[in-house]
């Protein structure tokens, strides 16, 4: 079957402004494809490229098979939700929703019963009437959804439909968008700059900043062996430990060594990572370093260090301490007789360790 | 924060009453000195040529007549004809109610293009039409009467209507376009993705947004045309000439006695429909002037 959607070579630029730079995307039918990245960095502009809202300056975009690459957007097959939701605002919810029908003449018997079965399913049958100027924050993002939903296009494309929205809203319509996707078994790309939406939310992530695609992998792929320094630091909360070491090799490895404040360093002996360079940063994430004793496996290694910084959490403790210059962020368990200022056995877990070059950012391992 | 009121409050609230009270009177003051000479336009029209004579400009009159009315509307010489008013009112209406309908319509489509299917050059383009607002109404007579000419409408009606709509869509267009810049342009994005085009964007999404604009536009350009005069008395002739153009020939041509009642009945008719308009539609006035985005 081809792809739903297939991107290559996209360049994109504004006068002299490059936005994005050599995009290649494909997604498979039912794919959840979430575009991450700070502010800034082209996730709208590259859905307004895919939308036909805005001309590319070089590369093509094939929907459904189908170079659409010069397709006006009305007869890409697409539907879209903006951020700011862009409903019409002189039209009752009911008429927002029916408008594209509307205007593709589709007859007004069927456009009463998609209306009704879009309203049902986002359960806002009761505000039909209204305008968007007397609905809540939610309920026009319910509203932009079934705009969406009513016109059942091949490609859904959302523009950080969420951030407009309260935290505990956020959440719940988190959960709803993935239950609508895998009832629907929808295609989506999905734009956030929130990278706990993207995890929980993708079957695939494509990690950018600058207008260049950093990462494209699976949630789990994305988490586990983040492509560069950007992606490591970016995805993740708290953030993975980055953690300048130096390297040095003998005959049952790697022997890293992480200088400390108090000049004796910190060694961790990996086995199976033989072809470090010299200088590295050591990626670890706060749930692989536990106290002593909760941790068990070949490849976790304890250390006493000096705690720092305690913090409950509630389900989790957070403890922060100073290692090769850097905070580091421990995820214990709650219980931890940690106190700031004493010392406590940590547990390294090497399984998951991630290694990047100081320079170039580059995943190592 | 307690509810127990504060003795400064309520001293400082006595003296809120007081300033209040004082910006009234001065207030009323100011509205005084500006109704004045429509009083004395009042009352002198309904008096008799004996009493403004006689009595003084600022009393009322004894007994009102509303011969000067009539002679106004229906009678009185605008140089050798003396038919009044009326024929050169009903001119006025036919030319101005096109000329705004058609510049308004203009500013919107043009306000709609600027503000929102940036293109290239709509910039420059803007500026230049926001420069012809700037333009004094001198310098354009005469290649305007040449270009009358040449179209064959000099000196007619819809020649004076052609003049008022060019000279309108620099203002039409600077209120719709600042007016729908503060839209945001995701709703034509929205509508684009829903399979709506140029023209149905606008009627469909942009006009019924507009009727602030459209009030604000309408007033502004009613009182322009309507009360033109040069315009009026350079491109007109004999039987086109607008209302103002009659006044002042009723003002300026009457031999003999001055007859003020009857120049002052004029003036007022003359100036009725610019009233009326205020009257009906000020309150969308301000309005429309602050009316600032649409809230999605
Ligand atoms: N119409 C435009 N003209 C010029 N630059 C633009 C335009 N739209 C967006 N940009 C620039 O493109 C970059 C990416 O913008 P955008 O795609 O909106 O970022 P994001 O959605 O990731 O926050 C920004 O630096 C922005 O300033
Ligand atoms: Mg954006």
């Amino acid at each position: 079957m081809a792809p739903i959607l297939n991107i290559q070579n996209l360049y994109k630029s504004y006068g002299s402004v490059e936005i994005l730079k050599d995009i290649n995307v494909t997604i498979e039918p039912g794919d959840f494809l979430v575009l991450v990245g700070p502010s800034g960095c082209g996730k709208s502009t590259l859905l307004n490229c895919i939308a036909g809202l805005e001309p590319i300056t070089g590369g093509s975009i094939d929907i459904g098979g189908q170079d659409m690459t010069h397709v006006s957007p009305k007869d890409r097959n697409i539907a879209m939700v903006f951020q700011s939701y862009a409903l019409y605002p002189t039209m009752s919810v009911a008429k927002n929703i029916t408008f594209g029908m509307k205007v593709r003449g589709v007859n007004a018997t069927m456009q009463a019963e998609k209306l009704a079965e879009v309203a049902k399913q986002l359960q806002i049958e009761p505000l039909l009437q209204r305008r968007p100027a007397q609905l809540s924050g939610g309920q026009r993002q319910r509203v932009a959804m079934g705009r969406a939903l009513v016109r059942d296009p091949k490609l859904f494309l959302f523009d950080e439909p969420l951030s407009n929205l309260d935290a505990k809203l956020r959440v719940e319509m988190r959960t709803e968008m993935k239950k609508l996707h895998q009832k629907l078994n929808a295609s989506i790309v999905y734009v956030t700059h929130d990278q706990i939406e993207a995890m929980t939310l993708a079957t695939k992530i494509v990690v950018m900043k600058g207008g260049v695609i950093q990462q494209i992998g699976t949630p789990s792929e994305i988490y586990n062996k983040p492509a560069n320094l950007f992606v490591a630091d970016f995805m993740g909360s708290p953030a993975m430990n980055l953690i300048p070491a130096r390297v040095h090799k003998d005959a049952s490895g790697s022997r890293i060594e992480i200088e400390r404040e108090d000049g004796q360093s910190l060694v961790l002996n990996d086995a199976h990572h033989t072809n470090l360079p010299e200088d590295v940063i050591i990626g670890l994430r706060p749930e692989d370093i536990a106290e002593a004793g909760y941790r068990q496996g070949d490849d976790v290694q304890s250390a006493v260090c000096l705690v720092d910084v305690v913090e409950p959490a509630g389900a989790d403790t957070y403890v922060v301490s100073k290692l090769g210059g850097k905070e580091v962020t421990a995820r214990l368990h709650a219980e931890t007789n940690a106190t700031p200022g004493g010392n406590l056995t940590f547990a390294f877990d090497l399984a998951k360790v991630s290694y990047f070059a100081p320079k170039t950012g580059e995943r190592l391992n | 924060m307690t509810d127990m009121p504060h003795p400064k409050a309520k001293t400082s609230s006595l003296s809120k009453t007081v300033l209040r009270w004082l910006l009234y009177i001065i207030l009323c003051l100011f509205a005084l000195y500006y109704l004045m000479p429509l009083f004395v336009m009042l009352t002198t029209s309904l008096k008799s040529l004996e009493e403004i004579r006689t009595g003084s400009l600022i009393s009322l009159p004894r007994d009102i007549t509303f011969d000067a009315w009539k002679t106004a509307w229906s009678g009185a010489c605008t140089g050798i004809q003396c038919e009044g008013l009326r024929p050169y009112f009903w001119n006025s209406i036919q030319l101005a109610i096109p000329a705004v309908l058609i510049s308004t319509l203009i500013g919107a489509l043009n306000g709609y293009v600027v503000a929102q299917w940036r293109f290239k050059g709509a910039n420059l383009i803007f500026s230049m039409m926001l420069f012809g607002c700037f333009i004094p109404f001198q310098v354009v007579l005469l290649p305007m009467a040449r270009m009358l000419g040449l179209m064959g409408v000099a000196g007619t009606i819809p020649g004076l209507i052609f003049v008022h709509v060019i000279y309108g869509i620099g203002f039409t267009t600077l209120f719709f376009r600042n007016y729908y810049v503060t839209i945001p342009h995701e709703l034509v994005k929205a509508a684009k993705v829903d399979g709506a085009g140029f023209f149905r964007i606008f009627w469909s999404i942009f006009l019924p947004l507009s009727l602030p604009i459209v009030v604000v536009t309408v007033i502004w350009q009613f009182t322009q045309i309507w009360n033109d005069f040069l315009f009026g008395v350079s491109f007109s002739q004999a039987g086109t000439q607008p209302v103002t153009v009659a006044l002042n020939n009723i003002v300026n041509s009457t031999t003999g006695v001055k007859e003020y009642n009857v120049d002052m009945a004029a003036a007022i008719i003359a100036a009725l429909p610019t009233l009326l308009v205020y009257v009906v539609a000020g309150k969308y006035f301000i309005r429309g002037l602050t009316a600032g985005s649409v809230k999605g």
